[in-house]
């Protein structure tokens, strides 16, 4: 069955490639029109789920496990690591550099792809062997790979295992970070913290018990808000939400409902107002 | 279905990383991209294996994915130096050996 399945492509294939190959030309677009870079890594794991599908029905079975394996598990993951590292909300920034540049590169990648899909066209692609025959000379897919790689790609197979150990040491040297002073002593850092600004400890965030997330900053007697109260790292990354502005406007619906509810006093007090102003002129 | 349609799904994809390598501007989105191409180029090689009958494009396909994984683990390397040197992951940004 699998030498058929691998020699032939059935309506069934036809099927999922219309079906699959959608999915995964809107993934890979995704993956470059998204905004945040979490939502593009997600897109791009998509994309290369459905490719592992292809894989699979192309007769490269182990390919498509590896390429599961591997690409989905092992590499986005290590991206969307290296995204929380960096910053979820780190937003691509809208200035453009040089000007009209992304129009040319759209442009550029729509010309390159007629072109690519041009000589594909033009070439002369008519054999179609399948890969029953080869895959069954070894005994299978695997086989066939496994006797390959330790004879004819051998030396190549030892290089790649060379760059994997001197990839894994160049990325332990790039993100180690040497410590150039001494760390400071409890003493010292007592010491710091009675003869500096703050005797007492920082401020707390939120605002009443309405909004006591940490990333609120509270408000000041007059209903600024203090940036003092919000964490050194959310400051920082600009992560502070602003929420003055809605207490303020709560505060006032809050008098103006009581003052139509209490209308005769209200009245009054407008007229009181009207008195004060007419005085002022 | 005719197996070509896989060569022109790659060449669509790769077309589509190579764009987004010039249009974004966040260094981890444009190191995506370049994970696309790959992927688009291990596409094409499982094709022509399959279409010609012998085991070598998979082979070639297999270093492929080596290489992307060690390629992966440096960049994104340089890539948290950078952010911790210059609080940015924009391309932009990198600019220090500008005269």
């Amino acid at each position: 069955m699998n030498a058929l399945a691998a020699s032939a492509t059935s309506t069934g294939e036809a099927v999922q490639f219309w079906v699959l190959g959608t999915v995964a030309v809107i993934g890979a677009l995704c993956t470059i029109l998204m905004k945040k870079a979490v939502h593009s890594a997600l897109c791009l794991a998509g994309t290369m789920i459905v490719l592992a599908v292809f894989y699979l029905a192309n007769g490269a079975y182990f390919l498509g496990v590896v390429q599961i394996v591997v690409y989905t598990g092992a590499i986005m993951m290590l991206f969307l690591f290296v995204v929380m590292l960096v910053g979820v909300t780190a937003a691509d920034s809208l200035k453009e550099t040089l000007k009209g540049q992304r129009w040319l590169a759209a442009g550029c990648g729509l010309g390159f792809g007629i072109l690519l899909m041009a000589g594909i066209g033009q070439a002369s692609l008519s054999t179609f062997n399948g890969l029953g025959r080869a895959n069954a000379a070894a005994g299978g897919n695997v086989e066939g790979l496994a006797e390959l790689i330790f004879t004819k790609y051998v030396f190549a197979f030892e290089l790649t295992g060379a760059l994997l150990i001197t990839a894994t040491v160049g990325a332990m040297v790039l993100t180690h970070r040497e410590r150039t002073e001494r760390a400071k002593t409890q003493r010292e850092l007592s010491q710091e913290r009675v003869r500096g600004k703050h005797l007492p400890p920082l401020p707390a965030p939120g605002v009443y018990a309405r909004h006591n997330a940490v990333d609120i900053a509270g408000l000041l007697p007059d209903g600024t808000p203090s940036e003092l109260t919000v964490n050194k790292t959310l400051r920082g990354r600009g992560q502070i939400r602003d929420v003055s502005g809605g207490a303020m406007a709560d505060l006032k619906a809050l008098e103006q409902r009581s003052e139509e509810r209490l209308g005769r006093e209200a009245g009054r007090e407008n007229g009181r107002d009207q008195d004060a102003s007419e005085v002022a002129k | 279905m005719n197996p070509v349609n896989y060569l022109y799904l790659a060449a669509l994809l790769f077309t589509i990383g190579a764009a987004g390598v010039l249009i974004r501007r966040n260094a981890i989105v444009v190191f995506m991209c370049v994970e696309l191409m790959l992927n688009a180029c291990n596409l094409a090689f499982v094709a022509f294996s399959r279409m010609h009958g012998n085991l070598d494009g998979q082979i070639i396909a297999f270093f492929t994915m080596v290489v992307a994984a060690a390629e992966v683990v440096v960049g994104l390397a340089i890539i948290v130096s950078l952010f911790r040197s210059r609080h940015s992951a924009s391309v932009d940004d990198a600019s220090l050996m500008k005269l």
